[in-house]
């Protein structure tokens, strides 16, 4: 490879990641005048909080366990938004996710530990995608603006969940709002005993790469970018915008219905009615750090299970409230969008 | 046969829709105004939990409700400068703009509020505004529980929607609002200046969506805890739609959604086993989508350059 | 000092590298109709939009009644009694006539109790300027030459002494504009000064008390109508002696290869557009479609395009009969297609130069092997493009927004051509690119002919049609009205063609 090339490429890279870089310190800056607000010693607070992901090995491994769904549905999502479209419904293709693979984990128990696990994550993907498709068969048919639909979709989810949890899926005692637990052959695998780091991960890694390669390397990946961009040239160059659109509806809420499946298979072993804690919406914040770039979503994701991770602890060891989270990632959304506009300017050439 | 029972279900159900509404209807008006001059809000969960912390904080440590009506409006009009910047002034993409917000709202309530009221071990409840019967009216049968026997910010809805829709149909303001939702160019060519018009749609939007949130802690719960919102911001995204982008639209849509919020909570108290509440729960939003559907055949359309920055 | 209403002396405005007005000068007298003439990109529309106040110069003054004036926003000009018909209308289609008329024009908080007496005050003066506007009336529900006439009453209402209009007659047909014209004159006589922009040459003889050319940017002369003819305001307005006269070689066209028969197409709205349209294009031939905009050229363009659904009898390309769905993919079956708007339809802006041109092909060897980009190959071959098109541009993956209009319009017609259509079709190739670019995306486009294309040439500009077509066919309504040879002895009756007259109903 030549120089010239190499270099322009590392500029290129530069300059895509700088705004992340940027916006996270201000984040926390801003933070930690919140913080100081609240009365606490913003220092002890985020010393805590790195305290509590990166301390010890099982720590940095929960920092992991904690990045998994994030990762999923943030790459999910940079597909979508790469293609223009704004599933705002990752949070309810999560839910149908870890519905249909708590159904497969219970009604077909007795499969065998290689059949059943893949069957599961499948069925988590395929519920999901579902869940996902139904909003883009919605744009395409009727027109329907996805932003609503995909907002919608997530509360009837949610609420059907709740349904399963409360009526016909409740545990044989009946004492919690909860599902029995899965069978033990389909609970994932985990790698690092006694830590309970799972291969979800390492699946949610390959996912990441393989999406990475999809859209900027691959012919399909071509047509859900030019769609995003400009659906009407798209369309003159004989691209079919709607399968597209479908597609990339698809892939973002396969890719969260399988967060939803790996939860259920390697976390908690059961469904219950608040089994996200709003991965969904956190997932919008992860993927547009890295400026949707899917390779971007492994290190945003880990930067947010980092951030979840310590907070746990922050908030026992220095009682500062983990809601912390969800305000620092507020602040780094906002900051990338500052900077961002400096960025994208694009000229319109006046003739 | 006796059908008392019947009838005073029916008007519980009927006294408490138009209370159910009423938050939302309040975020939904205003929404109608930042959605007719271009902008789309979905940031108005957040706004809500920010109104409804500002207010409850303000009129717990006061003891003056009204003084927490003023303090929502005014994290309403800070809000809503912040969310302009960076949509109009910036021109940042308005739904990534709203994400950040939600989050920032739950984020920022949740840690005020862990901090000052949870852990505090203080009693935490308001006395809240309390409804008063209409004299006369109030008398009617049946009538007079269901429509006059609210309290001060429910009956105030009957105000805010003929206000807004004349605002928003026989003013100037009213005119230049939609002028720069539907066609910005034009509105600048006849020297509308399209950012500050954005500007007032989107404070207008978020000051009455933290009066709605307000509403939920001053006039409704006697207290705040934790996303008391829960999705009712949503919700006015979906009414402004479902209203058609019309103030009054926006009240029937309220009301009917008060309708399902009302029975939901009825039969969950109940515990009847007739319907699940959770279809009650899901059906607005089932109801919302399928009106979406309708919408393409329609003459109503959503404002042209909705979501569009300008320039 | 001469008295005059509106000096501008050395205006300059540069849009990033583009520098629209370089030195621009410009005197317009009261009460005469001044036009500003000169070629699209010439800077007319920029100078009158710095006149409106949408547009700031860099440097340079305007003096306005004898008064050194600064516009600094449309409002300062409506104040200032300057009213502008734009090209594209300036109406919000969903409020009504009277509501645009008054829109901006009060403060914000003014109740707009007196509606009735301003929907009155509306009527009379359409009555009076005899413009039969219904001030009651959503705009979305008027025509095209309506909606005109409610954007002159507009200025008319703010009592404006100036009146610039941007090429109004763009969107009419030959016999609108002739009413538009003389409906200028009177409100001349009136004593209300017109400065009007056009590129068409018999407006200016036929309205105009002075004219003043434009040419990249600067004026080239100001002269009297009077003293002037067509010919010379020809050879200023574009610098040379002759009009582009393109060699276009004697040829024999040969069999049929496109032929469609009884095309019916709706528009967005769902009414008709193109209505039981046949036509045939033959090998090694360009069939010029002429029209004014909006009688059913786009409707059409995006029905043989596959774009938008359409009934017919039969299409037949290349000997095969297509069904609807064979339309979606055309372009597999040998059509090409440049569309009428490069930057919408044409090209995918933030995307490289090299990635716009293989926008149709990217799916196949040897760009793409079992579904992965063959970047090696995709550069090489854009590189072979951009030499051969002569595009200018530095690296084939600069972002393709970075270049010139003429230059993009070049990337749209390399990368159709490239594909050797049997079949081609192309919509106002030339519209808003520079003259240099003109001639060479023409000369192309004959080429690909004599190398034995079947060529359907959609354009609004006549010029063109003549200087490109084998046979002309005028639309009209959505309608075929007849066919004429590329004569221009006979432009009179491709006029009233467009006007939805023939001979014989004349």
């Amino acid at each position: 490879m030549d120089w010239a090339n190499l270099r322009t490429r590392l500029t290129k890279m530069l300059r895509s990641v700088w705004s992340p870089f940027a916006a996270i310190p201000i984040a926390l800056l801003l933070g930690a005048l919140v913080l100081l607000a609240a009365g606490y010693n913003p220092i002890t607070a985020y010393e805590a909080m790195w305290q509590g992901a990166f301390k010890d090995r099982t720590a940095f491994t929960e920092v992991l366990i904690k990045a998994t769904p994030l990762m999923f549905i943030g790459v999910g999502l940079a597909v979508a938004f790469k293609c223009s479209i704004w599933n705002i419904g990752a949070e309810g293709q999560f839910y149908a996710g870890a519905v249909m693979a708590t159904v497969t984990g219970i009604y077909l128990g007795d499969l065998p530990r290689l059949i059943l696990i893949p069957l599961v994550l499948i069925m988590g993907t395929a519920g999901g995608a579902l869940w996902g498709m139904l909003a883009a068969y919605l744009k395409n048919r009727f027109g329907a603006s996805e932003v609503v639909t995909t907002i919608m979709l997530n509360y009837v989810a949610i609420y059907i969940t709740g349904y399963l949890v409360t009526g016909p899926m409740i545990e044989t005692k009946g004492l919690f709002p909860q599902t029995p637990k899965i069978s033990e052959a389909a609970w994932l695998p985990r790698f690092l005993p006694p830590t309970r780091l799972h291969i979800g991960f390492i699946i949610a890694v390959l996912v990441a790469v393989l999406l990475y390669i999809l859209i900027f390397k691959t012919s399909i990946g071509y047509t859900i970018r030019a769609v995003g961009i400009n659906p009407i040239a798209a369309r003159y160059a004989g691209i079919n915008v709607k399968r597209n659109i479908l597609l990339a509806m698809g892939i973002s809420g396969g890719a969260a219905g399988l967060a939803g499946a790996v939860e259920v298979s390697a976390i908690s072993y059961r469904l219950y009615q608040l089994i996200s804690p709003g991965f969904g919406f956190d997932g919008i914040a992860v993927a547009l750090l890295v400026n949707n770039n899917p390779l971007g979503v492994i290190f945003s994701s880990f930067l947010f299970g980092a951030l979840r991770s310590g907070a746990e602890v922050m908030m026992m060891t220095a009682k500062v409230p983990s809601v912390l989270v969800s305000l620092i990632q507020g602040f780094v959304i906002l900051s990338v969008v500052a900077f961002g506009v400096y960025r994208v300017t694009t000229v319109e050439k006046e003739e | 046969m006796d059908l008392l029972p019947g009838i005073l279900f029916l008007q519980s159900i009927l006294a408490a829709t138009w209370r159910m509404a009423t938050p939302i209807l309040y975020a939904a008006v205003g929404e109608v105004f930042t959605e007719r001059s271009g902008v789309l809000n979905i940031g108005l969960e957040g706004v809500m939990l920010i109104g409804a912390f500002a207010g409850y904080s303000v009129a717990f440590e006061s003891g003056n409700l009204v003084l927490g009506l003023l303090a929502a409006i005014l994290s309403g009009i800070l809000s809503g400068l912040i969310f302009a910047l960076f949509t109009v002034t910036i021109k940042a993409n308005q739904i990534v703009v709203g994400a950040a917000f939600n989050m920032i709202g739950a984020g920022i309530t949740g840690v005020l509020y862990r901090v000052f009221y949870a852990e505090s071990g203080k009693v935490l409840s308001l006395k809240t505004f309390q409804p008063f019967q209409i004299p006369f009216l109030g008398d009617i049968p049946f009538l007079g529980e269901v429509l006059f026997n609210q309290n001060i910010m429910v009956y105030a809805t009957l105000l805010v929607v003929p206000l807004a829709s004349f605002i928003l149909y026989k003013t100037a303001f009213g005119l230049s609002i939609q002028a720069v939702g539907e066609h910005p160019k034009a509105a600048d060519t006849v020297g509308i200046n399209v950012p500050r018009m954005r500007y007032f749609g989107i404070l207008i939007g978020t000051t009455m969506a933290s009066i709605g949130g307000a509403f939920l802690v001053l006039a409704y719960a006697d207290q705040f805890v934790e996303g008391i919102v829960t999705g009712r911001g949503f919700i006015a995204l979906a009414v402004v739609v479902f209203g058609s982008w019309s103030p009054w639209g926006a009240m029937g849509a309220s009301l009917l959604f008060g309708v399902f919020y009302a029975l939901q909570l009825r039969i969950q108290a109940m515990g009847s086993v007739l319907i699940p509440y959770q279809f009650l729960q899901a059906l607005p939003y089932v109801v919302t989508i399928i009106f979406l559907i309708g919408l393409t055949k329609r003459r109503v359309q959503s404002p042209k350059a909705l979501g569009v920055p300008y320039k | 000092m001469k008295d005059c209403i509106v000096r501008m002396e050395n205006i300059v405005k540069s849009f990033g590298s583009v520098r629209a007005s370089r030195g621009v000068n410009l005197e317009v007298c009261p009460g005469e109709i001044h036009c500003l003439l000169g070629e699209n990109g010439a800077g007319k529309t920029v100078l009158m939009s710095i006149l409106y106040g949408l547009y700031q110069p860099d440097s340079g003054d305007i003096y306005y009644k004898n008064k050194k004036i600064t516009i600094g926003s449309p409002k300062d000009a409506i104040n200032l009694r300057i009213g502008m018909v734009h090209q594209h209308f300036m109406l919000v289609p969903t409020l009504t006539v009277a509501e645009n008329i008054v829109l901006g024009q009060y403060p914000a908080w003014k109740v707009l109790s007196d509606m009735p007496a301003i929907q009155e005050k509306i009527y009379q003066l359409s009555k009076e300027f005899d413009l039969n506007v219904h001030p009651e009336a959503l705009v979305q529900d008027l025509s095209v030459g309506e909606q005109q006439r409610v954007e002159i009453l507009k200025a008319l209402y703010h009592g404006a002494d100036l009146l610039v209009l941007d090429e109004p007659t763009a969107v009419l047909t030959p016999q609108e504009s002739e009413h538009l014209l003389s409906f200028l004159r009177e409100l001349a006589d009136k004593g209300l000064t017109i400065l009007f922009i056009t590129h068409k040459l018999e407006e200016v003889m036929q309205v105009s008390d002075r004219v003043t050319i434009l040419r990249d940017g600067k004026a080239i002369a100001t002269v009297n109508t009077s003293e002037t003819n067509p010919r010379e305001l020809a050879r200023m307005m574009v610098g040379r002696d002759v009009l582009m006269e393109l060699m276009k070689k004697e040829g024999e066209s040969g069999e049929v290869i496109f032929s469609v028969r009884n095309l019916n197409v709706k528009d967005e709205k769902g009414l008709p557009a193109v209505k039981n349209l046949s036509l045939e294009v033959r090998e090694r031939e360009v069939v010029g479609i002429a029209g004014v905009s909006g009688n059913g050229q786009t409707e059409l363009a995006l029905a043989l395009a596959g774009l938008v659904e359409s009934q017919f009898d039969e299409i037949i390309l290349n000997k095969h009969s297509l069904t609807q769905k064979d339309l979606s993919r055309l372009n597999h079956l040998g059509m090409a297609h440049i569309p009428e708007d490069r930057q919408k339809m044409g090209l995918i802006l933030p995307f490289s130069v090299s990635e716009n041109f293989i926008a149709e092909t990217y799916r196949n060897e040897p760009f793409s092997k079992k579904g992965f980009l063959q970047f090696r190959t995709i550069k090489d071959y854009s590189n072979m493009l951009v030499k051969k098109f002569s595009i200018r541009v530095g690296d084939v993956d600069e972002a393709i927004a970075n270049l010139s209009g003429g230059n993009q319009q070049k990337v749209v017609v390399a990368r159709e051509l490239d594909r050797r259509p049997k079949f081609l079709l192309v919509n106002q190739p030339t519209r808003g690119i520079d003259i240099g670019a003109t001639e060479f995306v023409r000369q192309q486009i004959l080429a690909e002919r004599d190398a034995g294309s079947a060529i359907l040439l959609i354009s609004t500009d006549l010029e063109e049609i003549f200087a490109l077509s084998d046979r002309i066919l005028v639309m009209y309504e959505g309608r075929i009205m007849g066919e004429v040879p590329p004569d221009h002895n006979r432009v009179e009756e491709i006029g009233l063609m467009m006007a939805g007259k023939t001979e014989a109903t004349a």
